[in-house]
């Protein structure tokens, strides 16, 4: 008989998470809970100033504090050729500041001593002195024509821009806009945030001069990515380092970049042969790592009176800080931003994209997103929104008529992408039933007679998910692919290793469910290990939603080698011929005699007891994947909000979200990350941002003028499902982490805009706080660009 | 977070706490540490003695006293005031903010006499101290004094208290009439700093207000006591024209910056909407219908 998929913790069970068992007693081993023998503390001494000259830097005060081991600065680092580090985006960025400080936060110096406090005495105790420089903190700045250049460090750089890019039919999409009965154009600025993990970064650098072998425990996303940029930078052989990447305390990938610290705990740890913590505090990580977006948008529609979108333009001009070091494949400079419109038939487009330099901190990363795809679906939902307004035309109506239809797959995307599956328009009306879309209007009428301003926000979008293929996508030449090893020991037990790593996504519980499904191992007898380079095989590791679509396909490909191992073990146990081995969950059996069969377990143990004759012992493997394309995930998010008209503060009413993301492996952490991303977008919309003033200050630097929202003020959310398998995945997964977080923020914002609609406002730009709807509401103007940020005495 | 160096002391008596203030420099009294604790780890503040007064006996109560006034001792802590079963009988003002202030972990561990002490602008005890003309009774090597709390705070962050004085108890004089009140705070999320905050505390004779006081938060360099706003209101029935000018008058008594919380116009509507708010709770029935 075969066994019960759900009672072995297969596809489709809400299993619980196995690695929630020691964070909920405290027993996580994150890198700040590992101590090694001997082992020094690293402080970092952060830049007061966004954009300063140093005349000089006087160490002597930290060298004379007792305990003090080491201090770097950085022409110490560039007497080793370390002042510089190459970026993920082919550019550098300074390890420590030698000849200029370029944002606030920016590394300056190192001190290294017996404990942390110490090490702190030590930063206070350095001089700099700072010629100060004018700051630029944005992009109009930073294109004027006298702007002070920012990367006088670089040869061939004359002015503050990083890069031009485009994409699209620029001719196809002029002839769409010149046909158009009506073009709808709206401005837009999608804020600078910060994927702010409850654990900051860190890292233990540990070189053994008697091996020569480096280890380093860090907090990684991407452990072997690191290895590799380790090996390049410090001209370490690659096989004399480890990278072990332990418990993570979240990513949203803030851990996906190479930080200075990194670099210097391990310069510190070569020089004083003793191993040198450092751990961030959450101020350096909010100052100093990979924020998300910040990017303007120009956006445009060309309709049809009936509603068809005929042509989409977009140009976006995006604020990278100081160095462009965005995580993101090579080939997209403003990473999958054009994905836009990948769920709409529109059949031209054009998009041009312009970076620059700015004062402020570097790093733009995916924060939760698919490489700026949060970008990508939040201008075009708000494009839709505000182009549906100007028709006349009802929002869930318009959507409708430019949904891609179900038997319209594979579809070629406005920008060139192939989507596979889906069912838009049965999740837009899911979501609408739910919401009660219907009885709408007339509630909205009725209440604003009240003087009660009701909204609601729709929100659908795809999102491109799990780069590669490595046709288009790699990491400065590395191809992103990913693999998964399984090790079946002779009891029937496993281990299972990827190159993915986990950092609250629950791989140590739902890879185990896809060798469940594939093999029929019950998923508590395997055992999930990632994160250290030494036993893990190579991965690019985990962010993007790339996990479950590229090392969760490894996972489900290695099991099935093995089967295909098992089965010729089976035939031989069963004593008949391959051929005639018919495979069910968790056995095998002679077909026609369904009662002759022998279980998995039987043939792991005749891999090393009774192996057939030709066949090698053992049952292990691999298997690297490929992925043929993106998957595609749909969803439709629709909140309902009340504003205050007395005071701006809006209230969410319901917010419903109706999520294909394809097969469901766990069901329970699907809903848990869609939860999650909802709870992210909502922080976005309501509160969320980090802004400069004028002397490049940032705003947003601690968790009192950076907003995370607790549980009192997160709405609650209705989850719906659809379910449209992956054509090409091997058990018909998409990705889902962070589809909430990409489609959630458009939902609110459009509700707001819905409410305030009468009153002829069509944009205020996130985070929504009170006081800038409420200026809306009082002066019908839209609210551009960030909340005002004074430095007034 | 790693603050400076400093020594830390744990005396068993006020005398003792004193004593140990009088003979150190640059000591500080740790109570609840929730705003301390943070600006020494931050090494905005780098105190060289810490005396905790937490082992003191005798400063943890809080309750009504036989002359009608209201004691809260150094030692009583916010949530303490919000789970009180008592409270809003007496004190409708202080019952209203106690859930309002910070958020709940610091609740349970800050002090309210502490938050006084401390002097942010963007405290709110201070201006419900300020609305109910409370004091704070500070006791040093030559014995007590009570201070009022509008002359207690003398500036953003800064009281009269002298170096060697402990702030042993907030004392709320009794009220003329039927006490009324409440605690308006606008806020970008729990534990946020206010964007502004409105106490209100009424002493009602039947239907006419013998007394009033309004304290704002958040909305200029110090708490700000509304006197004008509420002059306005002593004599009325809370009729919507008395109600309209005391949010007027309070709303011209601000002096708020543009910040990311919000700009300085729109923490001056917030403040009148917050006052009318509050008044139209306790507008008599014929007012209303008037």
């Amino acid at each position: 008989m075969a066994l019960d998929e759900i009672k072995i913790g297969g596809l489709g069970a809400s299993r619980k998470r196995v690695e929630d068992n020691r964070f909920i007693r405290g027993k996580g081993n994150y890198v700040d809970d590992v101590v090694l023998p001997g082992m020094l503390h690293m402080e970092i001494l952060r830049s007061p100033l966004a954009h300063a000259r140093i005349k000089s830097i006087d160490v002597s005060g930290a060298w004379a504090i007792p305990g003090v081991r080491l201090v770097l600065t950085g022409e110490m680092m560039a007497a080793r050729n370390l002042a510089w580090m190459p970026t993920l985006s082919y550019d550098t960025q300074a390890v420590l500041a030698t000849d200029k400080v370029r944002f606030q936060g920016q590394e300056v110096a190192c001190v290294i001593a017996d404990d942390p406090y110490i090490a702190k005495d030590g930063c206070e105790a350095i001089v700099v002195d700072y010629e100060p420089l004018p700051p630029i903190v944005n992009p109009v700045q930073a294109m004027a024509p006298d702007a002070p250049l920012i990367r006088d460090d670089k040869v061939n750089q004359v002015d503050n821009k990083i890069f031009d890019w485009e994409v699209g039919d620029k001719d196809g999409t002029d002839r769409a806009f010149a046909d158009a009965d009506v073009v709808s154009e709206i401005e837009m600025h999608y804020p600078r945030s910060h994927p702010s993990p409850i654990e900051a970064c860190g890292s233990i650098a540990d070189f053994d001069r008697s091996t020569s072998k480096l280890t380093v425990y860090m907090t990684t996303q991407a452990p072997h990515i690191i290895r590799a940029a380790v090996s390049l930078v410090a001209e370490i052989p690659e096989h004399m380092i480890r990278i072990i990447s332990p418990d993570l305390g979240g990513g949203f990938g803030n851990k996906v970049p190479v930080y200075p610290g990194y670099v210097a705990s391990i310069l510190a740890s070569i020089l004083t042969e003793r191993p040198v913590k450092w751990i961030e505090d959450k101020s350096g990580n909010l100052i100093s790592t990979g924020f998300g977006r910040d990017v303007y948008l120009k956006g445009q529609l060309a309709m049809r009176n009936d509603g068809k979108i005929l042509g989409v333009r977009m140009h976006t001009d995006s604020d990278h800080g100081a160095f462009f070091s965005d995580a993101q494949p090579s080939k997209f400079k403003i990473g999958l931003m054009h994905s836009a419109f990948a769920c709409y038939d529109i059949p031209n487009a054009h998009l041009t994209a312009t970076g620059v330099y700015t004062n402020k901190a570097p790093g733009g990363v995916a924060y939760r997103c698919s490489f700026r795809v949060t970008e990508a679906m939040y201008f075009q939902e708000r494009m839709i929104q505000a182009a549906a307004d100007d028709l006349g035309m009802d929002q869930a109506e318009f959507r409708r008529v430019n949904l891609v239809r179900d038997d319209d797959f594979p579809h070629r995307t406005p920008f060139g992408f192939l989507t596979d599956s889906g069912q838009y328009e049965k999740c837009l009306d899911i979501g609408l039933e739910a919401v009660g879309y219907a009885d709408f209007k007339q509630e909205q009428e009725e209440a604003r007679k009240r003087g009660r301003l009701l909204g609601i926000g729709i929100s659908t979008m795809t999102e491109p998910l799990g780069a590669g293929n490595s046709r288009e996508y790699d990491i400065l030449g590395i191809k992103m692919f990913d693999s998964a090893e399984l090790r079946v020991h002779m009891t029937g037990k496993a281990i299972l290793r990827t190159g993915a790593k986990t950092q609250g996504q629950g791989h140590e519980t739902t890879w185990a469910q896809i060798v469940a499904h594939e093999l029929g191992i019950p998923a508590d007898d395997i055992v999930v290990e990632e994160g250290d380079t030494d036993t893990a095989p190579f991965g690019m590791g985990t962010y993007a939603s790339r996990s479950t679509p590229v090392a969760g396909a490894a996972v489900a490909m290695v099991s099935r080698k093995i089967r295909a191992k098992a089965r010729k073990i089976a035939a031989h146990l069963l004593e008949v011929s391959e051929e005639d081995v018919e495979w069910e969950l968790g056995r095998f059996y002679v077909r026609g005699a369904q009662d002759r069969g022998v279980s998995i377990q039987e043939c792991a143990m005749a891999a090393y007891s009774n192996v057939p004759d030709g066949l090698e012992p053992g049952l292990e493997n691999n298997a690297y994947y490929d992925p043929p394309n993106l998957t595609w995930p749909f969803a439709c998010y629709i909140a309902k909000v009340e504003v205050d008209p007395e005071t701006g503060v809006w209230d969410v009413l319901k917010m419903v979200a109706v999520d294909d993301c394809g097969v469901r492996i766990n069901p329970m952490i699907v809903e848990g990350q869609i939860m999650g991303g909802l709870t992210e977008a909502y922080a976005m919309a309501n509160m969320q941002f980090i802004t400069f003033d004028e002397d490049g200050n940032c705003i947003g630097s601690n968790y009192m003028d950076y907003l995370l929202p607790t549980a009192w003020e997160t709405p609650g959310f209705e989850l719906h499902e659809v379910v449209t398998p992956c054509p090409h995945h091997p058990i018909g997964a998409k990705g889902i982490g962070e589809c909430a977080t990409v489609g959630g923020p458009a939902a609110f914002v459009n509700a707001v805009m819905d409410a305030l609609k009468h009153t002829g406002v069509r944009n205020i730009d996130m985070p929504l706080l009170p006081d800038r709807v409420y200026g809306a509401l009082m002066t019908g103007n839209d609210i551009s660009g960030m909340p005002p940020v004074k430095t007034e005495a | 977070m790693f603050p400076s160096r400093f020594d830390y002391k744990s005396p068993t008596s006020l005398e003792e706490a004193i004593s140990l203030l009088a003979a150190n420099e640059d000591a500080k009294v740790l109570a609840g540490g929730q705003s301390l604790i943070p600006m020494m780890k931050l090494r905005f503040a780098a105190p060289a003695v810490l005396v905790d007064i937490n082992n003191i006996p005798g400063l943890d109560g809080h309750g009504a006293q036989s002359d009608g006034s209201y004691r809260i001792g150094a030692l009583v802590r916010h949530a303490d005031l919000e789970k009180s079963s008592t409270l809003g009988d007496h004190q409708p003002t202080i019952a209203a903010a106690a859930p309002l202030v910070a958020d709940p972990i610091v609740r349970t561990r800050g002090t309210f006499v502490g938050s006084v002490c401390h002097a942010d602008p963007q405290g709110d005890w201070a201006s419900c101290m300020v609305a109910l003309g409370g004091s704070i009774v500070a006791q040093g090597p030559n014995g007590r004094r009570t201070i009022a709390v509008d002359e207690f705070v003398s500036g953003p962050f800064q009281t009269v208290l002298a170096a060697d004085e402990i702030a042993v108890e907030a004392v709320i004089p009794p009220a003329s009439g039927t006490r009324k009140g409440g605690y308006l705070k606008l806020e970008r999320r729990v534990g946020d700093f206010a964007t502004a905050g409105v106490a209100l505390s009424l002493e009602m004779s039947g239907s006419t207000v013998a007394k009033a006081g309004i304290g704002l938060t958040g909305v200029g360099s110090s708490t700000i006591s509304a006197t004008e706003a509420s002059a306005v209101l002593v004599g009325s029935s809370l009729d919507d024209a008395t109600i309209a000018a005391a949010a007027e008058a309070a709303a011209a008594a601000t002096s708020p910056r543009s910040d990311h919380r919000g700009s300085a116009d729109y923490k001056r509507h917030i403040v009148a909407t917050f006052v009318r708010r509050l008044l139209a709770q306790h507008q008599p029935v014929e007012a209303k219908v008037a």
